[in-house]
């Protein structure tokens, strides 16, 4: 209880704000439809329910939304092109194979990098080179370049998602290989222990915490990656496919249905990412 | 116990060992025309104030620093194929247990390392913790223990595999007066038990005369040893001791050497 308190005032706020700046953004809108219909000296009550009743508002209401989420997930067959969790389903899919591409080649560029001296010199700076290119840039050539050559579908989504995630990985495991400390270091030599016994008894676990908090980081951009890659096919489905459809037809209601739905998305993948985090910690005797 | 030199038993061999670390201010001397021979069974402590190179001796010997004139030999062999032949366990200041092994596992790992198999394993971490009376204590972790007794694990750490010449380096200077009083008679004790060759670094002249068979006095001056003072103390020797007067005149004689080695600097002053 003292842990939920806090956050559902919080909660509690976001919604009565929202539905404040739902009325104030709402209202122009609403004035100009009640002229032309000749409504004049609406009590404020009503006024207010217009404003969260509109059929492509600026700013939706809180229970459109859900009502939308509802309709195009639990109320729809799943089949269907218009379920997000259809579209939903896509987007995890290419999240998830980038996600694991982006660690294993983050993982990968780390591990030369903090064994090899020519490595560590001339790979850093093309990495952090490759995340200066604007990912929207990247991603049309990647997903219609890989389309000419008959590669479609989640594939090239997900070296969107990898494009990105495998960056953080890097970052923190680079950093997590290089924190055992002199003499843990030292005391593998002592025991001319080879490269691989120091990799897999010291440098590997000693990397734990960092990867885990690199891969938070990456599982989330990910995400991100993989609705970025979507925009580029339209026919290929996924949430940014909802989110581009919407913002051309002006249906704001979807938009920010698929929106929470990523939202969503993005936070159980993270939470999962921490629940292995937990259970790696237990058994490795972090101190609770 | 013997301090009788005899050109087969010599551990440890220096002659004119120097060692230069180049800096970005100047050559720094760490040590220089260190002559020294180590025998089978003696416990030898270095004893020096900060920066005197007593240890960057012990990671000589240990080929953690390469010399850069002079050889050193251990047991006939280079320290690089000594540390290869696995001829030492090593000590450091601080305990270097891996926070994620268990303190069994802690002390299972140079067994891992080297290849043993995981009964002979097993049979080696119980007898060394046995050693250092850590027994029941294999399963928790670094941060259960207390300063002193994780220091206990890392010297049963070094002492698992069984090599003949144990290289400590301050093991006990984080520690309170009345733990390192403790964990100096054990050290003793342990000592007699195993018969190991032993190499001392401290900068305490009690800690020092109680334990040695001899004291090398080094000079925070170049890396140079001052005084080699063999101790007639006998083997057993309990914590009261410190007091007699046999004991303290070798610990004068420590302070004297190590006053001598100073006065340089306070001339300069």
């Amino acid at each position: 209880m003292t842990r939920a308190l806090p956050i559902l005032t919080v909660l509690l706020a976001i919604v009565v704000i929202w539905y404040a700046a739902a009325i104030g953004m709402n209202t122009p809108w609403q004035n100009t439809l009640n002229t032309r219909a000749g409504l004049t000296d609406l009590p404020f009550t009503d006024f207010a329910l217009q404003t969260w009743a509109q059929d492509r508002p600026l700013l939706p209401a809180p229970h459109q939304v859900i009502g939308e989420i509802w309709n195009a997930t639990v109320a729809l067959e799943l089949t269907s092109k218009r379920s997000l969790a259809y579209h939903g389903w896509i987007t995890l899919s290419s999240t998830l194979l980038g996600f694991v591409l982006g660690t294993a080649l983050g993982v990968a560029l780390a591990v030369i990098i903090v064994h090899n001296e020519a490595a560590n010199r001339s790979l850093m700076p093309w990495i952090i080179a490759s995340q200066t290119i604007p990912i929207l840039a990247i991603a049309p050539m990647v997903v219609v370049g890989l389309g000419s050559i008959g590669i479609t579908g989640t594939v090239p989504r997900a070296l969107i998602s990898m494009y990105l995630s495998f960056f953080p990985v890097v970052v923190g495991m680079v950093k997590g290989l290089r924190s055992p400390e002199a003499i843990q270091l030292d005391l593998m030599r002592t025991y001319d222990a080879s490269p691989w016994q120091t990799f897999w008894k010291l440098r590997w676990p000693a990397a734990m915490p960092m990867l885990f908090a690199s891969m938070k980081v990456g599982i989330a951009i990910s995400l991100v990656g993989a609705v970025v890659s979507e925009l580029s096919n339209a026919a290929g489905g996924g949430l940014g496919v909802r989110l581009l459809t919407g913002s051309y037809n002006g249906q704001t209601i979807q938009i920010w249905a698929a929106l929470f739905i990523a939202a969503a998305l993005a936070a159980v993948l993270v939470m999962l990412v921490g629940a292995a985090e937990r259970l790696v910690n237990a058994r490795m005797g972090v101190r609770a | 116990m013997s301090v009788q030199t005899t050109p087969g038993d010599a551990v440890v061999a220096a002659n004119n060992l120097g060692l230069t670390f180049p800096t970005n201010d100047g050559d720094v001397v760490a040590l220089s025309d260190v002559n020294l021979t180590i025998n089978k069974g003696e416990f030898v402590s270095f004893i020096g104030p900060s920066g005197c190179g007593k240890t960057t001796f012990l990671r000589t010997i240990a080929d953690l620093e390469q010399p850069t004139s002079g050889t050193l030999t251990i047991n006939g062999q280079s320290p690089e194929a000594a540390r290869r032949a696995r001829a030492y366990g090593y000590v450091f200041q601080a305990p270097a247990l891996y926070p994620w092994r268990t303190i069994a596992k802690n002390i299972a790992l140079p067994l891992e390392i080297m290849g043993h198999g995981s009964a002979e394993q097993a049979e080696r971490v119980a007898r060394t913790m046995d050693l250092v009376n850590l027994a029941g204590f294999e399963q928790k972790y670094p941060w259960q223990l207390s300063g002193g007794m994780q220091q206990r694990a890392s010297i049963a750490r070094a002492l698992a595999f069984d090599a003949d010449l144990l290289l400590m380096d301050e093991p006990f200077g984080a520690l309170d007066e009345i733990v390192r009083d403790h964990l100096n008679s054990e050290l003793l004790k342990l000592w007699a038990r195993t018969q190991k060759t032993i190499c001392f670094v401290t900068h305490s002249i009690p800690e020092a005369v109680y334990l040695s068979t001899r004291i090398v006095v080094m000079s925070p001056r170049l890396g140079r040893v001052i005084d080699i003072i063999e101790s007639d103390l006998p083997a057993e020797r309990p914590l009261d001791m410190r007091e007699t007067p046999e004991f303290l005149a070798i610990a004068a004689r420590v302070r004297e050497g190590l006053r001598a080695g100073h006065s340089y600097d306070e001339d300069h002053v």
